[in-house]
């Protein structure tokens, strides 16, 4: 089936595509049919950041199991680390702090 | 193997550009037999994974079968040069692409096949997945001589909450499909599902219109990507044959 559904989400960070690191400004995640894992249905992730044109994109296509424990994943990373370690207001650029201090 | 039918071996594939819809540049996938015709044309709508080596191949297949076919690019527009995946995650960021836009450019596609020296003048679509709902809705707005939808959801019943309006039901136009329509589903599918295509099915009956379908067991959403693991053979050939059968039938009699 193809769900068409899709959940955005704008985010910071960054990724390394087929050029390279490049900022990320967004993620798009859906259920559907994927491009290369091979099985009926995934769960896709593309990171992306649409200034840079379409080929500015991190795919990934997970098994529903591997998505699952991949948030778990990432829930346990940040709770071993400090609260806010790497929180976007944590992490702002020397000039950006100077101006928010 | 023995063929169903004749075989073209003469022909010619390239990327060719046309205006689109709204006089848009738009790029195209044109496969045609080199022989001098007449023949019937097809226009290819690709499935939502996008303008691929997949449907490419699909394409040639159909100038083997002795069709001039064409294959518009519908993503074109949102990521020009891009490839065929990182072309269909921004149109799907988009919200796909508007039924508006699709009706412009499958008749530029249709206009280029009924130009070439080598077309007897009719015209057929063809469209998997997406494309389904799409070949339908071209059929529906067009006119076309027959049409076939793969397995397009979204013709009947109703999409889920938050589903773009690209995937608004085409119901309530059926009464203006143009054409023989053929359409070839999955048992396993659910969308569309058994139910939804019978209610189709129920409704073409109603208005009169030329209409075959077939429903394969064992198979599902996808069933003709030979690349994917939805492939099913015993419906993918039985498929085929259906399809050269319709087109033979109403596009090059």
């Amino acid at each position: 089936m193809c769900t068409y559904l899709t959940e955005t989400i704008d985010l910071a960070g960054s990724g390394k595509g087929p050029r390279g690191w490049f900022a990320l400004s967004r993620a798009a995640v859906y259920v559907d049919h994927p491009q290369h894992a091979p099985y009926e249905h995934t769960v896709n992730i593309d990171f992306a950041n649409p200034a840079l044109g379409p080929s500015a994109r991190v795919a990934v296509e997970l098994t529903e199991e591997a998505a699952l424990a991949l948030v778990d994943a990432i829930r346990n990373a940040l709770a071993a680390a400090p609260p806010g370690l790497a929180s976007a207001a944590a992490n702002l650029p020397p000039t950006s702090r100077a101006a928010a201090g | 193997m023995a063929q169903a039918g004749p075989t073209f071996d003469v022909m010619m594939a390239e990327t060719v550009f046309f205006a689109g819809h709204g006089g848009d540049r738009i790029e195209a996938y044109l496969a045609r037999p080199l022989g001098p015709g007449p023949y019937g044309g097809v226009v290819v709508i690709h499935h939502m994974p996008g303008y691929d080596e997949a449907t490419k191949e699909i394409t040639r297949r159909f100038a083997a079968r002795g069709y001039l076919a064409v294959c518009p690019n519908l993503y074109s527009r949102e990521a020009p040069g891009a490839s065929p995946d990182d072309a269909a995650a921004v149109a799907r960021a988009a919200g796909g692409v508007p039924d508006e836009r699709l009706v412009g450019d499958v008749a530029a596609a249709a206009a280029q096949l009924r130009c070439l020296a080598s077309s007897n003048g009719k015209v057929g679509v063809i469209g998997y997945c997406s494309g389904g709902r799409q070949a339908f809705l071209a059929a529906c707005s067009l006119p076309l001589d027959a049409a076939v939808d793969c397995y397009g959801a979204y013709v009947v019943g109703t999409p889920p909450e938050g589903a773009p309006s690209t995937f608004t039901p085409l119901l309530g136009i059926a009464d203006r499909l143009s054409c023989p329509l053929l359409g070839l589903f999955g048992a396993e599918d659910s969308y569309p599902s058994p139910e939804q295509t019978a209610e189709l099915e129920r409704a073409l009956t109603g208005l009169g219109k030329t209409f075959e379908f077939h429903t394969y067991d064992g198979a599902g959403h996808a069933f003709f990507a030979v690349d994917r693991p939805a492939y099913r053979p015993h419906a993918a050939i039985d498929g085929w044959q259906r399809v050269f059968g319709w087109f033979d039938r109403h596009l090059n009699s």
